[in-house]
């Protein structure tokens, strides 16, 4: 039962990495065990819990559902490259440890990437919106009152950033 | 001065990893280095019911990568106690047909999902080639599923179970046939609710390694219990316990599931990896954890109860049958807690209960988050709704006249509870909570606002419901505090964490004891060599039981930093205060040390490893002629403690709901979600509130969405996230107003309760009366008496009961 390998080059959060795997691996098998990343959890491999989700070319994909030889040639962000350059949290992660807005945090990778591209797409969401921008992950801890929340006060620190970012180039720390 | 951080919402320290993707769950472990890591998968039975008349390994043997395969009898030959079913972990009297299975089936398997055969190979994909390759001929046997099924017993489960029953347990209060007998008033219901489970996002995942150069084995998993699972790996693998360290990293979600053990994979993988020289992982995937982990909930109910004209309680007779699937290794402790906590705020003078815990061909239940209660909850409180119909009265008085009142704690409900002890409530102020429920959910404003919708063609339903919530349970959690020479306070304690910001609140706790800065505490939990005695996470009993052993832990330490600094400062400990890490003499800040010297103090080895060391040769400390440590004392600046109450405190709360039904498709919408809660002295309220959201999620999925459901050969038809309904934000209120009251518990030091499972004890009994109520307005006769309740039952319903 020898399987055929194949090499794969894998761009994660701007780094390159070079592995072999069979054409079945799944992306997120590649991403935790074969590179390392553990941060994309699997809660269900069936494309339903949305753990998984990381950013391919920054659209949010569940990364159960897809082939790691299916992944070369895009840009892949996972929960590990979401912090800001100076390693400081990024406002989706901020706001998530303000609002209470995880338990376990087994969940939590696929919420931050999934509203990270959430809120580029609608920076000012609703409150009916920052509810639809989950409404495709599961958490089985917080009852997402709190990650509703979040979403929210998010929204609040990209504006306050952008704000500060505009007219005072030296006020960044 | 240092503020107080118990009652704070202070934000969580383990959220940094978490929110960086540096958590570390089983899963994680192992994986750089990845290429000595070996993976397990697990053959499970498709049956229900089955005997097992061969197994063919022979195509799995010489597959490349396949390192070792598995089946019941290689067990003996492994280690001689793995042939032995697996340990009932609390026998109980009552439980007179306990059964437990084997790490891997003998010759039956009793639900479909039960292990077979364990195969150990490079990666998990091999491993579950190979599982696909091995032959197993079966003989089917009938299957038992349901309670009914398992009542009427045409088929047994376990040949040698009479009637499918595991136990019988009957307790007394009064005598309540008798008065139900005398009562001006009687009613009789009968309830049922299904089947749910925990489903936490991690599944449960074991690694193991074992290290020949010192003769001892390091178990990681995803449990509620190291001390458990440890106890367990060194019997079943004959090793001394000394031997054998489990270590439970982050985990992803328990809500109970992970209490039982031990699993069959928390033994086998232990034991393959001391057989073949390896690192081992076990990874449950999401089809497994819905075919193997354990369930909750299913219960069918009958109750009898007589009561006056203003709805006060003079009998209560409860029967219930309670489904406990194909195994008892947790005992009765579920069924007990239904037949004790079913009595909520309430007094019914004379209470009959018994159950019945039956076998049937399905997984086997063990506590889900509420443990039982939520069927009790539903029980009385289904009742108190009755009655109330049956009155005429209004729900809330019918509870109100019930009520244990606060000059009668401590309250002996007069009989034993699942600890083993006297169900004595400790304190309680039920009315104070009746009147602030009522207030948040606008009960008295609700009859106007439910005519008015009525006159748009809308109906709307408001329920309320009530329960006393047993927590903290003995025996016993301890704690170690550790002042390291920088000043800096590590912190140990047994009980293991599944998101409950444990490290936080006990660090909070530390943090106030000390008067050390909160960052400069670090809290490890469920690491047996950090702590090796401990029971584990369940019945919210953490933060009572680890939080008071820590703070006793951290007061001893304390006692003896003072002792340090007033030989250092020549003065009296009593005269003495520690702020942010510095020891100092009150009202004289230039007298002072700092904590990490006073830990160099406390060992007197000379040698000046650091700055610290240095700056404690300023100070002489002990007599020069007497030995450096002294007899009664021992080097190093530490505090360990334990504390076991006398029995459980009781946390209390009330919820109501207002939902709205559609008069053409019954779905039901909720509207407004309110919570009055109870658990004493909060130690940080942001958490306790997170505890709630959740259980209240929790509970919306079991009492409208979540259901096991079994086909009539034990098949489980919905076992993937597509088809359980688990509830995403869509399902849940869109906001929950909650409301705490503070009655201390005299147990304990702090004056606190458990919160963990409040959220999820009301939910069937609260959502079954809101849409009663609405349905109601115009059908005077529907009652709903099974949960959970689907939009299209609702709708049966109404067929059954025309206007
Ligand atoms: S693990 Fe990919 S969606 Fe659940
Ligand atoms: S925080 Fe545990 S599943 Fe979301």
């Amino acid at each position: 039962m020898t399987e055929e390998l194949h090499d794969v080059r894998l761009s994660v959060n701007g780094t390159t990495y070079d592995t072999r795997v069979p054409a079945r691996r799944l992306l997120s098998d590649a991403l935790r065990h074969d590179l390392g990343l553990t941060g994309t959890h699997v809660g269900c491999e069936h494309g339903v819990c949305g753990a998984c989700t990381i950013l391919v070319d920054g659209e949010p994909m569940r990364s159960c559902l897809m082939f790691a030889v299916s992944a070369v040639d895009h840009e892949l962000t996972t929960v590990e490259g979401l912090t800001n350059e100076d390693g400081s949290l990024s406002p989706v992660q901020q706001a998530f440890s303000e609002c209470h807005g995880l338990q376990c945090g087994f969940c939590t990778p696929g919420f931050l990437t999934t509203i990270t591209a959430g809120l580029r797409d609608n920076p000012t969401p609703t409150h009916e919106e920052a509810r639809d921008m989950i409404a495709g992950n599961l958490c089985r801890c917080t009852g997402y009152q709190n990650i509703v929340k979040a979403v929210e006060r998010a929204a609040e620190l990209v504006e306050l950033a952008e704000l500060v970012e505009t007219p005072a180039p030296e006020a960044g720390r | 001065m240092t503020t107080k951080l118990m009652g704070q919402k202070v934000q969580r320290v383990e959220d940094q990893r978490f929110l960086r993707g540096q958590g570390r769950y089983v899963d994680d472990v192992g994986v750089s280095g990845s290429t000595q890591l070996l993976h397990a998968a697990v053959l499970r039975s498709p049956h229900a019911h089955a005997r097992i008349l061969d197994i063919d390994v022979e195509a799995v043997l010489d597959l490349e990568g396949v390192h070792a395969v598995w089946t019941y009898d290689d067990l003996a030959g492994l280690a001689a106690p793995m042939a032995e079913p697996l340990p009932l972990l609390i026998p109980h009297p009552a439980l007179t047909h306990g059964r437990t299975q084997y790490a891997l089936a003998r010759d039956e398997v009793n639900y479909a999902g039960e292990a077979i055969a364990f195969v150990v190979a490079d990666d998990r994909y091999l491993a579950e080639d190979a599982v696909g390759r091995i032959r197993v001929s079966y003989e089917p046997l009938p299957p038992v599923v349901g309670i009914d099924a398992a009542r009427e017993a045409r088929a047994l489960v376990h040949e040698d179970v009479p009637g499918n029953i595991g136990a019988r347990l009957e307790q007394n209060v009064g005598d309540a046939p008798a008065a139900i007998k005398a009562a001006p008033h009687t009613l009789s219901l009968d309830l049922t609710v299904e089947r749910s489970a925990c489903t936490p996002l991690e599944g449960r995942g074991t690694v193991a390694r074992w290290d020949p150069d010192i003769n001892r084995l390091q178990v990681w998993t995803s449990t509620q219990s190291s001390t458990g699972v440890r106890a367990a790996v060194a019997v079943k693998l004959g090793l001394d316990l000394g031997q054998v360290d489990v270590i439970t990293p982050d985990v992803g979600g328990g809500f109970g599931v992970k209490i039982n053990h031990p699993w069959p994979e928390e033994l086998l993988v232990p034991l393959a990896a001391r057989a073949l020289g390896r690192t081992v992982k076990f990874t449950e995937d999401r089809r497994e954890h819905f075919i193997s982990s354990a369930h909750e909930r299913g219960q069918v109910q009958h109750i009898e109860v007589g009561f006056d004209d203003d709805g006060r309680l003079l009998g209560l007779d409860v029967e219930f049958w309670h489904d406990h699937g194909a195994y008892t290794p947790y005992g009765l402790i579920v069924p007990i807690i239904t037949s004790t906590q079913l009595l909520g705020p309430y007094k019914p003078h004379n209470y009959r209960v018994v159950f019945e815990s039956l076998y049937t061909n399905t997984v086997m239940v063990t506590p889900y988050r509420g443990a039982g209660r939520p069927q009790g909850c539903y029980a009385m409180e289904r009742t108190m709704d009755a009655i109330a119909a049956y009155l005429g009265k209004d729900r809330a008085d019918v509870r109100a006249v019930n009520f244990i009142q606060p000059d009668e704690f401590p309250f002996d409900q007069g009989l034993i509870f699942q600890d083993g002890r006297e169900l004595e409530y400790d304190s309680g102020d039920y009315p104070a909570s009746l009147e602030k429920i009522k207030a948040l959910v606008g009960w008295d404003e609700f009859p106007a606002f439910q005519r008015e919708m009525a006159a748009q063609g809308r109906r709307v339903g408001i329920g309320l419901a009530c329960y006393v919530e047993g927590t903290g349970v003995g025996p016993y959690e301890g704690a170690h505090v550790h002042i390291e020479t920088s000043g800096k306070v590590k912190v140990a304690t047994g009980l293991t964490t599944q998101g409950q910001g444990h490290a936080t609140v006990f660090a909070q706790l530390v943090a106030d004891e000390l008067g050390v800065k909160f960052e400069d505490v670090e809290v490890v939990t469920g690491d047996t060599r950090r702590m090796a005695y401990a029971v584990g996470t369940f019945a919210s009993r953490a933060a009572v039981m680890s939080g008071s052993a820590i703070h006793l832990a951290a007061k001893r330490a304390k006692e003896k930093v003072l002792k340090i600094a007033a030989d250092a400062l020549e003065a009296a400990p009593e005269d003495l205060e520690i702020v942010d890490g510095v020891v100092s003499v009150k009202g004289s800040p230039g007298a002072s040390i700092d904590l990490g010297t006073v830990s160099v103090l406390s060992n007197p080895l000379r040698y000046a490893f650091d700055e610290a060391s240095k700056a404690a040769t300023q100070f002489s400390v002990g007599d020069p002629g007497k030995p450096p440590v002294a007899e009664d004392d021992e080097p190093g600046l530490e505090g360990k403690d334990f504390y076991s109450p006398e029995r459980a405190t009781f946390a209390s709360g009330m919820h109501a709901v207002i939902v709205e039904t559609d008069p053409e498709t019954a779905e039901i919408k909720i509207l407004k979600y309110a919570v009055v809660h109870d658990c004493g002295h909060l130690i940080n309220p942001m958490i306790v509130e997170g505890q709630i959201h959740g259980g209240v999620a929790q509970g919306v999925g079991g009492a409208l969405y979540e259901r096991m459901a079994y086909d009539e050969s034990g098949q489980l038809l919905n076992a993937s996230f597509m088809d359980f309904l688990m509830p995403y934000v869509t399902e849940v209120p869109d906001g929950i107003d909650i409301d705490h009251l503070e009655t201390p518990s005299p147990l304990n030091p702090l004056g606190i309760k458990g919160a963990g499972e409040a959220g999820v004890i009301p939910s069937a009994a609260v959502f079954a009366a809101a849409i009663e109520d609405a349905e109601r307005v115009d059908r005077p006769a529907l009652a709903i008496t099974a949960m959970p309740i689907s939009p299209s039952e609702l709708y049966t319903l109404r067929q059954e009961h025309p206007r």
